[in-house]
């Protein structure tokens, strides 16, 4: 069943003639998602790895109804293909584009908060429920269908985590990078939420970094609901520089959080078990399974 | 982007928040000429993108211009936290009443901007924020309808004004916001916002950092992007590689920002220290691949360099042939430890294995041996 998507969801690709639109989409397709369409503007009417390719996101809509959205559409004009996706409702909208502009992501987040849709990324591998589909950039071989549900803001260092859960017997219910900007749409505290309803889902690896305080939300967010399922962290960046930082706004705003030690402490006084190596998530994880 | 107080206060004139009176000066010899148009006392300010400029000796106050001159020598050429000075800010030293704060920055939990303001501005306004957070309003900006007057209204009442003074303060503060959705800017700042003897507001300091990831929309700093760079930085943002360099010996190249930070953290839990953060990205090519390997290469304090790839987008085989490349041109040569794993390894690992490089399959027992290299190494 996973979270978010399942084996029949019906996707569109947003950019998919593009050298990385047209790659993914072939191995999205490879691995048995149901992409129904592609929208790429001036390309209507061709067709792209075999699937029809339309000039608007409205001409999907009223053929498919697909369910979902990936979009692969330069920074520039990312935006705008975001929005497109939200005024046609598309519930679950997926932004692999990197570097979109700050002022660019909370505008189409208010717009997505307003139309209650769902919006992974920017910047974001993607979201996979092992062997139903995959909806991002993620290598599909690394996963295999269980009972991990796995949420990080990076995208190798969950596929480094991911691959050795799987190399360790441990299979995932679903994976999904929220993204590593400084403004996402699902963010850690709503991926969890998703994971806590998953009846599959066991438990919970959550890869976080330095910056921001989503971390440190999503300690207090831990232990306010005594959350019930385990929860086991890794947190990067512990040795990470310090970017020279000038102005106050950002100290004040974040207060001493921010750091690995401010969210490493967070997390393990709400209750989560932290890795200090990537590579000790998954004997931590095992333990925690242990009746 | 950082911009300088000048460059951040030219765009606040343009937004027609006040500013002191002042000259810019690149040359000790134009203290004179600019100062005629300037009444004293004055303010001599250091333009250098350094945190805590005041305390590091960067803002000289002066009664006459004699006293401005001086300190116009003193300054310019200096090096205030490590960094050069090479223009000064002269300004008009005003009388204030009072000193408040105001700034506009994001707040990525809430997905908006967030305006930030203070009644007690100026130097200790983060032990303000620390120990009275009371003293810091907060205001949420709605990202479809902006900063309305209403906000700003609140804000200025809140900030203990009335009047007609609670509506120049209203307006400066929307203003404010206007700098910083005009500029594409993560962070606009006044502290402090000076109140004068005459009941006026005028930006004394002013930060701005503008979003990276918007500079296709400004080509107006575009040719910043570059001043303070060094060979290697240019080579790296030509490239698009995130990169920044660090004190210690182990050169690190590796793709993804977390899996990156992840290497730094296992090279010090190891005993080792990165000479630096180099972030290939995802999906490099083979040209952005061997200029990274080029500037860890050209790196003269790096032992050892240790790369770590993870593909997914990123193809093995370039990053391999992106290795043999740099490390056949470069100048002096190397110990490599590799990690190379996922999309085309074999082929990846069996152009090394060609070139004589030998090729790890877990981050963990690379990171371990480039340390053990560096061990080595020592005398």
């Amino acid at each position: 069943m996973g979270i978010i998507i399942n084996a029949d969801t019906k996707a569109i690709v947003q950019g998919i003639t593009g050298k990385q639109g047209s790659y993914h989409t072939k191995l999205m397709l490879d691995y048995g998602t149901k992409i129904v369409a592609g929208v790429v503007p001036g390309k209507g009417g061709t067709v792209a790895n075999g699937v029809p390719v339309y000039d608007t996101v409205k001409e999907t809509v009223d053929v498919y109804a697909p369910d979902a959205s990936i979009i692969f559409v330069p920074a520039p004009f990312a935006q705008d293909a975001v929005l497109e996706a939200i005024a046609n409702k598309i519930k679950t909208i997926v932004v692999v584009t990197e570097h979109l502009p700050i002022k660019d992501a909370i505008n189409v987040m208010a717009y997505a908060t307003q139309s209650k849709v769902t919006i992974i990324g920017p910047n974001t591998p993607g979201i996979i429920t092992p062997g139903q589909c995959k909806l991002g950039i993620m290598p599909a071989h690394i996963f295999k269908p269980g009972s991990i549900g796995v949420v990080s803001r990076s995208g190798t260092l969950t596929y480094e985590i991911a691959a050795e859960l799987t190399a360790k017997g441990l299979g995932q219910s679903a994976c999904v990078g929220v993204g590593g900007d400084p403004i996402v749409g699902l963010n850690f505290i709503e991926a969890l939420e998703l994971f806590r309803e998953n009846p599959e889902t066991k438990a919970i690896v959550l890869i976080g970094e330095i910056g921001g305080n989503m971390e440190e939300l999503t300690a207090e967010y831990i232990k306010q609901e005594r959350y019930p399922k385990p929860i086991v962290a890794y947190v990067a960046g512990r040795f990470a520089p310090s970017g020279k930082r000038l102005g106050h706004a950002g100290a004040i705003i974040m207060g001493k959080q921010g750091t690995a030690q401010s969210k490493i402490e967070a997390l393990i006084n709400a209750g989560v078990k932290v890795a200090e190596k990537p590579s000790d998530v998954t004997a931590l994880l095992v333990k925690e399974l242990l009746p | 982007m950082d911009l300088s107080e000048y460059e951040a206060k030219q765009e606040f004139s343009k937004h027609n928040i006040s500013v002191p009176n002042g000259a810019l000066i690149a040359k000790s010899t134009q203290t004179a000429q600019m100062l005629a148009n300037l009444k004293s006392p004055y303010m001599v300010k250091a333009q250098v993108l350094v945190g805590g400029r005041e305390k590091a000796g960067g803002i000289i106050p002066a009664t006459s211009e004699k006293e401005a001159e001086e300190a116009a020598v003193k300054l310019l050429g200096a090096r205030i936290r490590g960094l050069q000075v090479k223009q000064v800010l002269i300004e008009e030293k005003l009388s204030i009443r009072k000193e408040l704060y105001l700034g506009i920055t994001i707040d990525r939990f809430n997905r908006s901007y967030v305006a930030l303001t203070s009644a007690t501005g100026g130097v200790e306004i983060e032990e303000t924020a620390s120990k009275t957070p009371q003293a810091i309003i907060r205001t949420f900006i709605d990202a479809q309808s902006g900063m309305r007057s209403f906000d700003s209204v609140a804000i200025a009442k809140q900030l203990g004004y009335s009047g007609s003074q609670l509506v120049k303060l209203s307006t400066i503060i929307q203003r404010l916001y206007q700098v910083c959705i005009d500029n594409d800017a993560e962070l606009v700042e006044i502290n402090p916002l000076a109140e004068t003897e005459t009941g006026d507001f005028v930006a004394l300091d002013a930060r701005m950092v503008i979003d990276d990831n918007a500079l296709f929309r400004h080509p107006e700093y575009a040719s910043k992007e570059t001043e303070e760079l060094s060979p290697q930085e240019i080579l790296a943002l030509k490239n698009n590689l995130a990169y920044v360099k660090l004190d210690g010996d182990i050169g690190v190249v590796g793709n993804g920002a977390g899996l990156v930070m992840a290497t730094l953290d296992l090279l010090n839990f190891f005993g080792g220290k990165p000479a630096n953060f180099l972030d290939l990205g995802g999906g490099a090519t083979l040209e952005a691949i061997a200029a990274a390997l080029q500037i860890v290469f050209a790196e003269s304090d790096t032992k050892v360099i240790l790369v770590n790839v993870l593909g997914g987008i990123t193809h093995c085989d370039d990053v391999a042939r992106g290795i043999v490349e740099a490390a056949n041109e470069a100048k002096v040569k190397k110990p490599l430890v590799v990690r190379l794993v996922g999309t085309n390894q074999q082929e990846g690992q069996k152009i090394l294995a060609n070139a004589g490089i030998s090729v790890l399959d877990s981050m963990e027992a690379a990171a371990k041996q480039a340390v053990e290299i560096t061990r080595e190494a020592q005398p």
